[in-house]
């Protein structure tokens, strides 16, 4: 591929969704008008935008509460997360005894232990946050367990033969060479944070000053301000894009240079 | 320098991956372990390197055991089949690793590698990651790797093998001048006899099933050699015998 072709390549990227979405929008719009379809049913994106305009204090309030919980979230599903692998690592034992354990968080459907969480969490943020690192941390763990397994077995021998110590072993090789697969488990992690953090506030019905948008749209399918749904719904939506596409770009930073996965991505 | 008595290994397998064998190997020497895949050479250096445990029989190294080594004196490097270079790191940082997981400063480690670096001809690649690099250089870069902590005895286990055989001459004739110019101790591994006929004081002719050592041939052509020894008659006659060794050998093994 030559440097136009390349360039080219990286702008339709861009360009071929944004297509597909103005399509769609134009669509919506279209049939919404033709049909004269009430705005209780299925409101237009005009009527929606208008009401993200018009509700925008109170939305984007909620919108920082919830997006303070995913981050968060992940931020703690991170560093537990790689704390649980680099113990795993350490012992066999220990992983054996525990791993099952971490796949029965996996599992286990969010919805189904978020009241319990909430009950016994006094603090309601906290409670939040507890239900969004349950979802999220899983795919952190696992992935960064493999990584940190997945050194190169001839580096590992060379290491052996100059006596290096464990942390030298760790620090040097293991954990770089688990910086892909880390980096692949937080992209996983930082949508499930995001979802974690609104189901749980959607068991929680917390509204008031600390009011998220799960809790926004809970109350807007109450009264029936469907419009104020969906503007709600789409902030949820393009904060989750806004937290991959910062995962990616970080995980970009710190591989690019040597990387496979991020060589070829480069334009 | 290495003495390896009456060494055996036994996979958990069953499987018998090296017969006892006896080998010393004594400073100054180039000396090749030369058969046919499964005759257990890997496995030899393997336990040179302190990499595997013997299942039965004794190693020392310097007079004493595998945890003595790594000192001034004592030093030991390997070159493996796979460049084994670290993609995250600069080409100077992966030469300087044996000296930074020995802890020397470094203002002491940078003049090293500089060094080391100098020595496979890579001054100009330090600043490159390692897949900018051929497969060529990249084997250098490993080498120097190897040499930055001026071994006292260097490890190598088909290091060139994977190369085309242009390139592959031109790296044994390059590492046989620093192993006369560094008065170097290789053990050198290789399924090749023209390889092992130009780079060796002496041939160590293994064979397979169960490994063991078959023969010893010292190559008494006279250093330096230089790329007319591959066109001299002796070298022919080298090779023609060491064929003979391997080939009775694998006869021997089969009945």
């Amino acid at each position: 591929m030559n440097l136009d072709d390349a360039r080219s390549a990286g702008r339709s990227r861009f360009i071929a969704p944004l297509v597909v979405a103005l399509l769609v929008v134009a669509g919506w719009q279209g049939l919404v008008v033709a049909y004269d379809v009430p705005a209780y049913l299925v409101p237009s994106p005009l009527v929606v935008a208008r009401t993200l305009v018009a509700d925008r204090v109170l939305l984007f309030d909620s919108l920082l509460v919830t997006l303070g919980v995913a981050l968060t979230a992940l931020g703690v599903a991170i560093v537990l997360g790689g704390l649980v692998a680099l113990l795993f690592v350490r012992s066999r034992w220990i992983e054996m005894s525990l791993f099952p354990y971490a796949i029965l968080l996996q599992v286990t459907p969010i919805v189904a232990i978020a009241p319990l969480i909430i009950i016994w969490v006094k603090d309601t943020r906290t409670a939040l946050v507890l239900c969004a690192v349950v979802v999220a941390i899983f795919p952190i763990i696992s992935n960064t367990t493999l990584g940190l397994r997945s050194a190169d077995a001839g580096l590992l021998d060379l290491f052996r033969m100059y006596h290096a110590t464990r942390w030298q072993t760790l620090l040097r090789l293991r954990v770089p060479s688990a910086l892909p697969y880390f980096f692949g488990g937080v992209r996983i992690a930082s949508g499930l944070a995001l979802i974690g953090a609104v189901v749980a506030e959607f068991v929680a019905g917390t509204g008031g000053q600390g009011a998220g948008l799960a809790y926004q749209i809970l109350l807007a399918g109450i009264q029936l301000n469907i419009p104020r749904l969906f503007a709600a719904l789409l902030l949820i939506t393009l904060s989750g894009v806004a937290l991959f596409s910062l995962t990616v770009w970080t995980s970009r930073l710190v591989l690019a240079h040597w990387h496979e996965s991020e060589l070829t991505s480069l334009d | 320098m290495i003495a390896v008595a009456g060494a055996r290994k036994t996979y958990p397998t069953g499987r018998q991956a090296l017969a006892p064998v006896d080998l010393n190997v004594e400073p100054g020497e180039f000396v090749t372990l030369l058969g046919p895949s499964g005759c257990g050479k890997t496995t030899l250096l393997n336990l040179m390197a302190g990499l595997v445990e013997p299942s039965a029989g004794d190693l020392r190294w310097w007079g004493e055991t595998f945890a003595a080594t790594g000192v001034a004196g004592r030093r030991l490097a390997m070159v493996f089949q796979s460049p084994a270079l670290m993609p995250w790191a600069r080409i100077d940082a992966n030469v300087r690793l044996p000296l930074d997981l020995a802890g020397v400063p470094r203002t002491e480690s940078t003049r090293n590698v500089q060094a080391a670096l100098e020595l496979v001809g890579l001054a100009d690649a330090a600043a490159h990651y390692p897949r900018e690099l051929s497969g060529g250089m990249q084997m250098r870069a490993s080498l120097a790797r190897a040499l930055v902590t001026a071994p006292d005895l260097l490890l190598m286990d088909e290091p060139f093998g994977a190369l085309d055989e242009f390139t592959r001459h031109r790296l044994d004739g390059e590492l046989l001048a620093l192993w006369g110019a560094r008065r170097l101790t290789i053990v050198f591994v290789t399924h090749s006899i023209g390889e092992a006929v130009f780079l060796s004081t002496r041939v160590v002719v293994m064979a397979a099933q169960p490994g063991r050592i078959v023969a010893t041939v010292p190559i008494d052509q006279s250093h330096p050699r230089t790329a007319a020894f591959r066109v001299e008659p002796a070298f022919a006659e080298h090779c023609r015998h060491l064929s003979q060794l391997v080939a009775d050998a694998a006869l021997g093994g089969a009945s």
